[in-house]
């Protein structure tokens, strides 16, 4: 018997593959073939999908992991993408633990608060470099990337003129086609670049967050270098897509655009919505199995792979009924677009600061914004383990 | 309405402070969650059910 394997071709740009969402009327657990022939399972119902997120007995080390995609096949078979020290994202308790715990005061629900005016100069600043320049121009090198990076440089302490190596380096990182070799070698130009950084911070702390981890004394240099490499990754690329695609999603969908410029109140939670239904974080999180876990019936044996598919499980009509749709006023909470479990996002406080500042900004300031191009010309990232859109040709 | 937090198993991701401010902080230092009070008011029960269930690691419990 022939087992499915993971489609990712979408037939429209903002819905899962049509293969993947069919796959729900037959359950929320399927058996899957990786791309190393390992039978392992996809996940695509909400219960099932949290139910494995927060397993104790799955682990997230690269090592035990099947490689879901053939392109990343080579980095597997080494079996030795090395996690970098302090990369905890990928570690199991309790080395995750003890990382995470050294970082979770740092993005509070209040001490993200203090951050909002200086997002909102950010912002403001932007666009008044769009106003005067005039459209059209691309929105996603003028607006949805230059927030998230200069907020997250900011906070962590890294020289904002130092970004065309580290963005052009995560690039490499995500995408979809990057061989072995290139990525091992984006990484060690991330790693020295930062290390590099982290000793001038021991000589001369500033008031910044990764001054702040070297006075505490509890990291090394290499340590340091792990997590702040995380961090700077992690608080790219995946704001600025949600801005660029959100923004995307809401100029073909008038009513909706309308919604959230129109309505203040609508914001919080169609911040929430946007994240549900574009679900950027497209392919994974993956999970292997420690022990025998059953999870809906299903037996999964230690050793197995797990995929767990979160634009699909997002729009499991169980738990979002018509949930196919973009609707900025339906209750969007406890979506799973920031993962759950131990390793749900540490930035997710961040994000959603930086999102509730720039989109009504954005909208409000430009009321007439609109496609410089026919929707069908916007690039879209389905050759980025981050979805979104390349370019966003956008005019007022 | 009883609420217990297990701090030894938070790992501080905020959704608690984020859906009922007035009955969950997290702390300064470890980012994990302060409780403000134990028994919530009627009014804050609803609020507190859900940041319940949106905690990602099992924290929070109702008695
Ligand atoms: C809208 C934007 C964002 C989305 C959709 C997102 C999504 C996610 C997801 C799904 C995970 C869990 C991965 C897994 O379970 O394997 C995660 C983890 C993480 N994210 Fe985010 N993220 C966003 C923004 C940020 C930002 C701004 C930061 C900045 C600091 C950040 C830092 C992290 C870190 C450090 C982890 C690892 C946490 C751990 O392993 O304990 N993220 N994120
Ligand atoms: S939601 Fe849960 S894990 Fe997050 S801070 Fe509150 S108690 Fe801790």
């Amino acid at each position: 018997m022939s087992h499915l394997s993971l489609s990712i071709t979408r037939q429209r740009p903002l819905d899962p593959p049509d293969e993947v969402s069919g796959l729900r009327q037959r359950g929320a657990m399927h058996r899957m073939t990786f791309a190393d022939g390992h039978l392992g399972w996809l996940v695509t119902g909400y219960t099932a999908a949290r139910a494995v997120l927060a397993h104790p007995h799955f682990s997230n080390r690269p090592d035990l992991m099947h490689p879901l995609l053939p392109n990343r096949m080579q980095l597997a078979e080494r079996g030795k993408f090395p996690v970098p020290r302090g990369f905890f994202l990928r570690m199991d308790p309790p080395d995750h633990t003890r990382y995470r715990r050294l970082l979770t005061g740092q993005f509070t629900v209040r001490r993200m608060k203090t951050l909002e005016p200086r997002i909102a100069e950010i912002a403001d600043a932007c666009l008044d470099e769009m106003e005067a320049a005039g459209g059209p121009l691309d929105l996603v090198e003028s607006f949805a990337l230059p927030i998230p990076s200069l907020v997250i440089c900011e906070l962590l302490g890294v020289p904002y003129e130092d970004r065309a190596q580290f963005q052009a380096d995560s690039e490499i990182l995500i995408n979809l086609e990057t061989e072995a070799e290139e990525a091992l070698a984006a990484v060690g130009r991330i790693s020295a670049y930062l290390y590099g950084l982290i000793r001038r911070k021991r000589e001369e702390p500033a008031d910044d967050l990764l001054s702040g981890l070297v006075e505490g004394g509890e990291l090394d240099d290499e340590e340091l270098t792990g997590v702040g490499f995380l961090l700077l990754v992690a608080g790219h690329e995946t704001t600025a897509n949600m801005l660029g695609l959100g923004t995307y999603a809401l100029l073909t969908n008038p009513d909706q655009f309308a919604a959230m410029r129109d309505d203040p109140s609508v914001v919080d939670n169609g911040v929430e919505e946007l994240l549900r239904y574009l679900s950027i974080i497209h392919l994974g999180p993956v999970r292997t199995a420690l022990e025998d876990v059953e999870i809906e019936g299903a037996l999964i044996k230690a050793g197995e792979t797990v995929a767990v598919h979160l634009p699909v499980a997002n729009r499991d009509p169980e738990r979002f009924p018509g949930g196919e749709r973009l609707d900025v006023a339906r209750p969007a909470g406890g979506h799973l677009s920031f993962g759950h479990g131990i390793h749900q996002c540490l930035g997710q406080q961040l994000a959603r600061a930086e999102m509730r500042i720039a989109y009504p900004a954005l909208l409000r300031r430009l009321p007439g914004l609109r496609l410089a191009v026919s929707p069908e010309e916007v690039p879209m990232r389905s050759d980025m383990s981050i979805y979104g859109v390349h370019r966003l040709p956008v005019t007022w | 309405m009883k609420i217990k937090a297990d701090t030894s198993v938070c790992i501080g991701a905020g959704m608690c402070a984020l859906t009922a401010p007035e009955v969950f902080d997290q702390s300064e230092e470890d980012g994990t969650v302060v409780l403000l009070q134990e028994s919530p008011p009627e009014t804050l029960e609803d609020a507190s059910r859900r940041a319940v269930t949106l905690c990602p690691s099992g924290a929070l419990s109702l008695e």
